[in-house]
């Protein structure tokens, strides 16, 4: 199945304004990042970041090994918080409210926005109870029946439902990594999140298992706005309606997907999609 | 030519350092064997094992194991009340919730407690702890099980703390993010993720702390009595299986007797104990490893 040629056509119209976001009439913005810095210790890692992320379509971050973008990504869930010795200024909005303002519930930030990591992170318990995690922590289902019936909408979401769904309660570690990988999707849906943050989630996944994560992130842009982490430009191309690239802790351009990869308006953001550089 | 020859004498010599070891568990093995074998000649094996009075020393002797291994099993059992939530708790709070700063300085200290002499905790439990004790029970009496449980759990509290934060340190990062991305707090991640799956390097910790409390010996020896008695009654005066060794090898029991034998009968029902807890705890850390290799 392409990707491409379904992703595409919703890209139409789009066109660049002030390199913070490209316009999508039909999308509003939910993520507003303005003048984001990053520090770990004395280190800045990321430099006055500003960018706009709309809602129901996939943003991807593009660029070359600690570039910034994974901690950028990691800043958007406050998943950085757990890292000692780090420091955020600036303003990150989600739907208008800045998530590192005083009184901002992490816990409840971080049911909102999901995340999945680059290296599948299954938790040594049963099939079933890695998706049912976030509900209990959350205390989201009511009843038995109801945890049933979220863990399997979780999984069909997640397309891994047909392969599990005789062997729920066998450990999520006896899975193959692809499937370990859409089982942490699962696992991130079954809280309902609005957005989706995912780290390089394909990076250690053959191309089979990557197309059916790719296919899958394409159908989930529909009830999520996702984010994506990649070094893979041709995974960046195929899934993302909206590509930014980073550089050095900078965000060089940000613009339709499209356009990044074909007429880039920076020369840097040519010569690393082309692989001249990077 | 000079050169090989020093080679040749510094591979010998340091051969001989490690064969020294080697020999030395293998002698004290063969010791054991041998004189609990002559042992067991004149005292049948399961009346050894299974008999509930333990009187070597006096004239009607019976050999019966069981109030020795009753009162290291009680001991050693209040140790581990003590040991085991106070080490799972300050090796989740040092791992989980301490800023790297505090960590430096509390963990070294932690450490220090392991390296008192042991003497010094046994009167420490005789002095000091039987007294603090006997103004909440009065009826407990100078010599018990209570107050140097207590203070070997004390004493083997470092052993458990650190060894537990280590195999939960050895829990990959991506397995607590997992946690906090699905909103759950700190302490939800700290108790159902990073502890149930460091809970093999955990086990590990607590059994090999078990076991150190089993061949506990000076501790015992100073504040838990000389009296063998069949009883899970904390309140009164034991004796140990080590505390036994320690009695009988200081008095002036003539070698080759059975009751100079007993202790090495003892010495080796204590030895496999210990063994088989030491083959557990390391066949646990083995599987936990492989788990996140």
């Amino acid at each position: 199945m392409n990707v491409v040629t379904r992703g595409m056509p919703s890209l139409s119209g789009l066109t660049n304004r002030s390199g913070t976001t490209p316009v999508a009439p039909d999308t509003p913005v939910k993520i507003d990042v303005e003048g984001l810095q990053f520090y770990y210790g004395a280190k800045q890692a990321l430099e006055d970041i500003s960018i706009r992320i709309h809602a129901n379509l996939v943003t991807a971050f593009i660029g070359p090994s600690g570039c910034g973008k994974s901690t950028f990504l990691r800043t958007l869930n406050r998943m950085n918080d757990i890292i000692p010795d780090t420091r955020a200024e600036g303003r990150v909005r989600i739907d208008g409210q800045d998530i590192y303002g005083p009184g901002v519930d992490v816990v409840q930030l971080r049911r909102r926005v999901g995340m999945v990591f680059q290296k599948s992170n299954p938790f040594p318990k049963s099939i079933f109870e890695n998706v049912a995690y976030g509900l209990r922590v959350n205390g989201l289902a009511r009843s038995k029946a109801e945890m049933a019936a979220r863990v399997e909408e979780s999984l069909k979401a997640a397309a891994i439902w047909e392969e599990v769904k005789d062997r729920l309660h066998e450990s999520a570690l006896a899975l193959s990594g692809g499937q370990q990988q859409r089982l942490c999707i699962a696992r991130a849906l079954a809280i309902r999140p609005e957005i989706l943050l995912m780290d390089e989630p394909a990076s250690a996944l053959d191309p089979i298992a990557t197309q059916r994560i790719e296919e899958l992130i394409y159908d989930l842009k529909k009830n999520y706005t996702i984010v994506i982490v990649t070094h893979n430009m041709q995974q960046a191309a195929r899934v993302s309606d909206h590509t930014a690239f980073f550089w050095l802790g900078r965000l060089v351009e940000y613009d339709r997907t499209d356009k990044i990869f074909t007429a880039p308006a920076e020369k840097l953001t040519e010569d690393y999609v082309t692989g001249r550089c990077g | 030519m000079q050169t090989r020859t020093v080679e040749w004498f510094i591979e010998r010599a340091l051969f001989l350092c490690a064969a020294v070891s080697v020999f030395t568990t293998v002698g004290i093995i063969g010791v054991l064997a041998f004189e609990t074998a002559a042992f067991l000649r004149e005292v049948p094996l399961l009346s050894f094992l299974f008999g509930t009075e333990w009187t070597p020393l006096f004239a009607n002797k019976q050999f019966g194991v069981l109030p020795l291994v009753a009162g290291t099993v009680l001991v050693s059992a209040i140790a581990m009340v003590v040991a085991l939530p106070m080490g799972l708790l300050s090796a989740i709070y040092l791992s989980e919730y301490a800023p790297s700063r505090v960590r430096r300085i509390v963990k070294p200290v932690i450490e220090v407690l392991a390296g008192i002499p042991t003497v010094v905790y046994g009167y420490f439990a005789l002095q000091f702890v039987t007294p603090l004790l006997q103004q909440f029970f009065p009826t407990l009496s100078g010599f018990n099980a209570l107050s140097p449980g207590i203070v070997m759990g004390l004493m083997i509290l470092p052993l458990v703390s650190s060894l537990s934060e280590d195999a939960m340190q050895a829990v990959p990062r991506g397995l607590r993010e997992g946690a906090y991305a699905l909103g759950a707090t700190r302490m939800q991640t700290s108790l159902q993720v990073v502890v149930p799956a460091a809970l093999s390097g955990i086990t590990a910790a607590f059994i090999l702390a078990v076991s150190r409390a089993v061949g506990e010996t000076m501790i015992v020896a100073i504040a838990a009595g000389q009296q063998p008695r069949l009883t899970a009654n904390p309140f009164v005066p034991i004796e140990t299986m080590t505390a036994y060794i320690v009695q009988v090898s200081l008095g002036d029991t003539p070698h080759g007797t059975i009751e100079y034998r007993t202790i090495f009968a003892v010495g080796m029902l204590l030895f496999l104990m210990t063994f088989s807890l030491n083959l557990v705890s390391n066949w646990l850390r083995d599987r936990f490893r492989e788990e996140y290799a």
